[in-house]
């Protein structure tokens, strides 16, 4: 298969969209979520929705297709929160290695489907590695701003155990995303070097930051080019943003990163900012239409969409980008 | 492709970028947060006083150093806990965390550990090949996996680099390492060449400095991307003792080896003279030691330093500027706030003018303009603006006499002053503080700004009126308390009515940007603005009357209070918040028949009349006290303070003054009343008490916002057992005050034309009442209810609040509803006892004044109700027997919408 390397410089590269929207589709109920196996788990799963790769892992390949067939290049893992530290809500740390490696395995034989009968577009699989439910830099307690919940040690090892995993389970590419603690990310990206260097092993990286508000900044604080010093230690496929924003309100941090990035740029954003009842209402055409603006401007390598985006989103992204040519990425690979 | 062959810049980061380019120049690293480089930090960190060791951070900061270095290397403290705990708390500090952080110590360990808890991209200081090549590797690979940039020490298995070559040869030697073996990014390397003494009297240190910079220059030229670095101030050790001498050798050090390729390093800029600017003898003596220019050069400058020893900073306190020219002493009067003589200046220059208005206008004026400039530029500080404004009104008392006779002389000659423009001054209806609008009339008033000043409680009418009466060119509004802000509210929209176009400017402890730009900006098309310290003041009123350039600024306003508002209401609208009901069911549980609940040895009401106030000295909180001059930092560090600390000794001086004259001659009159009562909570929210047979109800108010599991909705009734348990609880109410008498002598002040001292008594005032209130509540604890009897905490934990039970006020974040003060006054009959009334923003007069309840069980805490929803406010409105809009416009402050 062709080195994903070659092709972000040769098109602009197409992630899927939402998982947990599609999900809710489905209206599982606590039973479906549960399945056969986990019928008398001590606590209560609905909502978890990382465990549905193994109790219905037919509806999230479905998921995996309809991106595919929307013209995906890259689906991500169903691992947003495939870490022990981010099980512990649903007493589930004893099984994530075998999550990651399920997701990954399903996320793979989609992409492999595909990619037989389409060749000429091989598909990828991104393990996707989630912020995790805390803040190594940053005190839940507003009486003593010194406390921190989580060390680096504890997210170094958490995310090493899903690296493996999703490395296992056939993932092509890891992807760092939602980071709105960097340090957090930091012990991701510590972690995927030890597991590179004791496998011999080089796997492309792609790292993405949230913009949480108008401040222009992640919830840690650092603006988007300090965000891009804290990380640029690691070689990596592509640095960007996803969630929190709309394809519009990222428009300016995005455009720091192009300047300044020695590396592909990524974006996935949200379909637009939730409205009062928290939904996503922005249609794939309005999304599109702002992001042609990324394209016209030359600002990514790599686009997709988060919150409340649907394969419809993803269609419509896809049909633009055959119209433009990637962000030309300042390295030598 | 392209950008590899650019020159590579070390890029650092905080929350905020910090590249090294060939524009930056020179990156200067702070170091007094290094317990090797400041004793003062060493002891805080020793005692563990990390909140002023954050404040020496932050000193750094704001003084400019662009990275700051952090050291904890000492044999008394555990270096890994330490500096753990100090970088969490800097990342709390957004305005310290902003810059990149040099993680400094000589313990891997320690380095490691800093690593583990900073986002950013650091610099490790340091690592060398001292302990041989395999060392080296692993720590530069472990740098390198954490993001970080490196000092690389010219130290290896032989020794330290002391000369020339050896500099040349480990730096090589580690470069090629870095760069090769471990593939470390060049422009991540910064070399520390190692700066030694000069002028010694050993031979061997004559080339200290000059190997330096040399070695600089190679390394910046055959090492490519990298940067050099050092301690610049060792180079002069020498000369300690002589700071004159010393300044001059860092800036002629520093001059050479910048332009050699320095571009970073540990610098104080209070020990640097401006190279221009040192004589020329002393900087050819300087010059020939730091290069080595002759054989002599150290006795040389030995025999100079002699004469000139000194002479920069000593000071006597002289009165030689009393022979200066006459506008040079009126300005420094000015500037000084020295009133001693300003009369005879005055005098002296009316007698040379030919209109006696031409000294107020010449004169005064060019002396109030350098203080407007170095207040403008943060050199000078508040309590010195405030004294200087006494002098100037001295001085045009004065004049004033004269001023008149000449206009009688020529009716002609209109008596309009030449004044910048006139600005309303008011402490809006119902609410009675007015410290910060003071401060802000007087510091607008240095600036030749005439003030119209309505004093405190001023209706929305007269405001008006006034304001067309007396064609003033901006309003400004203060208030404190929260009823306040919906009366500004009201002003807005009269002003608009009645078709207004001067600004409004907000201000006032209870005031924010928040709440104008979301509830007052709207109702007025023309400026408003929020401004709330006294610096700001005067540049926004400058904007604002600048002819030329308003309609642009206000413009400009506008559109940045609608993107705040915009959102401000898009963030709001995330929140999750609870029925009343389901609050209800997620409130604190006290396990009630195993709480530990005291009955009050005293049950009833007490009075205090004539309290003797100098019990109060000890229990005075001074950090607020500071912070109403503008002031900040914590009390007793900010009387030593790099940046403010000569300005708060002579504040607080001066406040001991007064405050001792206070004491001594009974100036203020304290009293208080106080009751302890049985109570019981009734249906979740209310709690019942009896007071001599007659029953009383408190309406408290709960949380909404929807918590984390496991997190309660708290409401004060929490605190108090439920009637049905059947467990007999308790709980007490008060009031103190230490303000009768501070009007009277305020407005003698002002008469005196002495604003300093007539803000510093209220200011005091409202010290005194704080203090009373911890006084009561230690007494209370300890001897009235007696259930804290063993207590024995020092003033210190007393501010931390750090004694058992609470004593929350209304108006206050636990009950931010301020009707329950009316309760308050029924139940203990506070105006019949001590003559404490309420307005009718329901704001305590007079105004140095505390309420509250007491709480004593052990598991009563304060908290924030944070915003409310509309059900508990009809909730409330019923249990009150109230209107539901009477209601909601108390609460509207707390009301989410």
């Amino acid at each position: 298969m062709k080195d994903i390397k070659k092709i972000v410089e040769e098109r602009i590269l197409i992630l899927d969209g939402a998982m947990g929207t599609m999900l809710q589709r489905n209206k599982f109920t606590e039973e479906d979520f549960r399945g056969d196996r986990f019928k008398d788990w001590p606590v209560p799963v609905q909502g978890n929705n990382d465990l549905l790769s193994i109790t219905q892992p037919e509806a999230i390949k479905e998921v995996h297709r309809l991106y595919f067939a929307a013209g995906a290049d890259i689906v991500e893992t169903n691992t947003f929160s495939g870490t022990t530290i981010a099980m512990a809500d649903y007493e589930m740390e004893e099984l994530v290695y075998e999550l990651n490696y399920e997701s990954a395995k399903i996320a793979k034989e989609v992409a492999d489907e595909f990619t037989k009968k389409e060749p000429h577009k091989p598909r990828f699989v991104a393990g996707s590695i989630g912020p995790t439910n805390r803040t190594a830099s940053m005190s839940p307690d507003v009486n003593d701003p010194g406390y921190r919940a989580v060390t680096f040690d504890e997210l170094r090892i958490a995310y090493k155990l899903q690296v493996e995993a999703l490395l296992d389970g056939g993932s092509d590419i890891l992807l760092v995303e939602t980071i709105f603690d960097t340090l957090n990310a930091k012990a991701a990206l510590f972690a995927i070097e030890e597991v590179k260097d004791e496998r011999g092993v080089d796997v492309p990286i792609m790292i993405s930051g949230t913009i949480t508000d108008a401040s222009g900044r992640t919830l840690s604080g650092q603006t988007a080019e300090a965000f891009l010093i804290s990380v640029s230690h690691i070689p990596m496929l592509s640095i960007g943003f996803n969630c929190a924003l709309g394809a519009n309100q990222l428009t300016p941090h995005l455009e720091v990163l192009a300047q300044k990035a020695e590396f592909g740029v990524s974006a996935h954003p949200n379909a637009g900012l939730p409205n009062a009842f928290g939904e996503y209402d922005e249609t794939p055409e309005e999304m599109a239409e702002q992001i042609k603006e990324y394209m016209d401007k030359g600002l990514v390598n790599i686009i997709g969409g988060c919150c409340g985006t649907t394969p419809e989103h993803i269609y419509a992204i896809a049909e633009l980008a055959k119209n433009y040519k990637p962000r030309t990425v300042g390295i030598t690979v | 492709m392209s950008k590899k062959e650019e020159r590579k810049y070390l890029k650092l980061s905080g929350l905020e970028p910090m590249i090294v380019s060939a524009e930056t120049n020179f990156i200067n690293v702070g170091e007094r947060t290094n317990v090797a480089g400041s004793r003062k930090f060493l002891r805080l960190v020793k005692e563990e006083k990390f909140d002023e060791a954050l404040s020496i951070a932050r000193h750094q900061v704001e003084g400019g150093a662009q990275v700051i270095d952090i050291n904890m290397d000492d044999g008394l403290i555990d270096g890994e806990v330490a500096m753990v705990r100090f970088l969490n708390l800097i990342m709390a500090e957004p305005d310290i965390a902003r810059v990149p952080i040099m993680i400094d110590s000589s313990k891997w360990h320690i380095i490691e550990a800093g690593l583990q808890v900073v986002q950013g991209k650091c610099v490790v200081n340091s690592i060398s090949l001292k302990e041989g090549e395999e060392e080296f590797i692993a720590h530069a690979k472990k740098v390198k996996r954490y993001g970080a940039a490196v000092i690389v020490m010219a130290f290896d298995e032989v020794g330290q680099a002391d000369n020339y070559d050896r500099r040349l040869e480990i730096s090589k030697r580690s470069y090629d390492i870095l760069v090769n073996k471990v593939n470390f990014p060049p422009e991540d390397i910064i070399f520390d060449l190692n700066i030694f003494p000069v002028a010694t009297g050993m031979d061997e240190h004559r080339k200290n400095a000059i190997d330096f910079i040399e070695a600089t220059k190679w390394v910046r030229e055959n090492l490519p991307h990298c940067s050099v670095s050092g301690g610049v101030s060792n180079v002069s050790f020498s000369f300690r003792g002589n700071d004159r001498v010393r300044e001059a050798m860092h800036s002629v050090f520093l001059y050479h080896a910048i332009k050699a390729g320095m571009n970073m390093g540990i610098v104080n800029p209070a020990m640097l003279e401006i190279y221009d600017d040192i004589p020329k003898e002393l900087l050819e003596h300087v010059e020939d030691v730091i290069l080595d220019r002759r054989e002599d050069a150290t006795e040389r400058l030995l025999d100079l330093a002699e004469s000139v020893k000194g002479t920069s900073k000593e000071r006597v306190v002289d009165l030689s500027w009393r022979e200066e020219p006459l506008q040079d002493r009126i300005t420094r009067a000015l500037v000084k706030g020295i009133d001693e003589y300003i009369v005879e200046d005055v005098e002296e220059a009316r007698l040379s003018v030919d209109k006696p208005i031409e000294v107020i206008e010449g004169h005064l004026m060019t002396g109030m303009n350098v203080v407007g400039d170095l207040f403008g530029s943060g050199k000078m500080f508040l309590p010195q603006v405030v004294k200087s404004a006494r002098v100037m009104k001295r001085a045009v008392a004065h004049l004033l006499p004269y001023i008149e006779e000449e206009k009688k002389k020529n009716p002609q000659i209109s008596g309009q002053k030449d004044n910048a423009g006139k600005v309303l001054m008011a402490t809006v209806k119902g609410d009675v503080h007015d410290i910060g609008k003071n401060i802000v009339s007087v510091v607008l008033g240095c600036n030749n700004y005439e003030i119209v000043d309505l004093g405190v409680m001023v209706p929305a009418e007269k405001i008006i009126q006034t304001a067309i009466d007396e064609q003033v060119d901006i309003i400004g509004l203060s208030g404190l308390i929260t009823p306040s802000l919906d009366e500004m509210v009201h002003l807005a929209k009269e002003m608009e009515r009645k078709n207004f176009k001067v600004p409004l400017l907000i201000g006032g402890a209870t005031t924010s940007k928040a709440h104008t730009a979301v509830k007052i900006d709207p109702q007025y098309k023309n400026a408003v603005v929020h401004v709330n310290d006294a610096s700001r003041a005067v540049t926004v009123v400058g904007d604002l009357l600048n002819k030329r350039s308003n309609q642009k600024y206000v413009g400009d306003l506008k559109e940045d209070y609608e993107k705040f508002r915009e959102g401000f209401l898009k963030r709001t609208k995330k929140k999750e918040y609870l029925t009343i009901e389901e609050a209800r069911k997620n409130k604190y549980t006290i396990d009630w028949p195993v709480s530990e609940i005291t009955k009050p040895n005293k049950l009833g009401i007490h009075v205090l009349e004539d309290f003797d106030l100098k019990k109060l000295e000890a229990f005075i909180d001074w950090t607020p006290f500071f912070r109403s001059w503008d002031l900040h930092g914590k009390y007793p560090a900010i009387l030593t303070d790099e940046v403010v600390g000569k300005q708060a000794t002579d504040l607080f001086n001066d406040a001991q003054e007064l405050l001792q004259k206070v004491l001594d001659e009974k100036l203020l009159g304290a009293k208080a009343v106080y009751g302890l009562f049985e109570a019981n909570t009734v249906k979740d929210d209310d709690i019942e008490i009896v007071s001599e047979n007659e029953r009383f109800t408190f309406r408290t108010l709960r949380q909404q916002l929807k918590k984390y599991a496991g997190k309660p909705n708290f409401a004060l009734s929490d605190f108090i057992a439920p009637k049905e348990t059947g467990i007999q609880d308790y709980m007490g109410c008060f009031c103190v005050t230490t303000g009768f008498g501070t009007k009277e002598l305020a407005e003698a002040f002002e008469k005196d034309l002495d604003d300093y001292n007539s803000i510093m008594i209220k200011a005091l005032a409202d010290r005194l009442a704080e203090a009373f209130a911890e006084y009561l509540h230690k007494k209370i604890r300890k001897d009235d209810w007696g259930y804290a009897s063993e207590e024995a905490l020092s003033n210190i934990e007393l501010i931390k609040e750090e004694y058992k039970g609470i004593r929350p006020a209304p108006g206050y974040p636990a009950c931010p509803d301020h009707l329950e003060k009316l309760t308050i006054w029924e139940v203990l009959q506070v105006k019949e006892r001590i003559g404490v009334e309420l307005t009718d923003s329901l704001a305590m007069w007079p105004a140095a004044s505390v309420s509250g309840y007491y709480f004593a069980n052990p598991e009563a805490r304060y908290f924030g109700l944070g915003k409310i929803k509309s059900d508990q406010v009809k909730d409330f409105a019923a249990r009150k027997a109230m209107k539901y809009e009477e209601a909601e416009r108390w609460l509207s402050p707390n009301l989410e919408d």
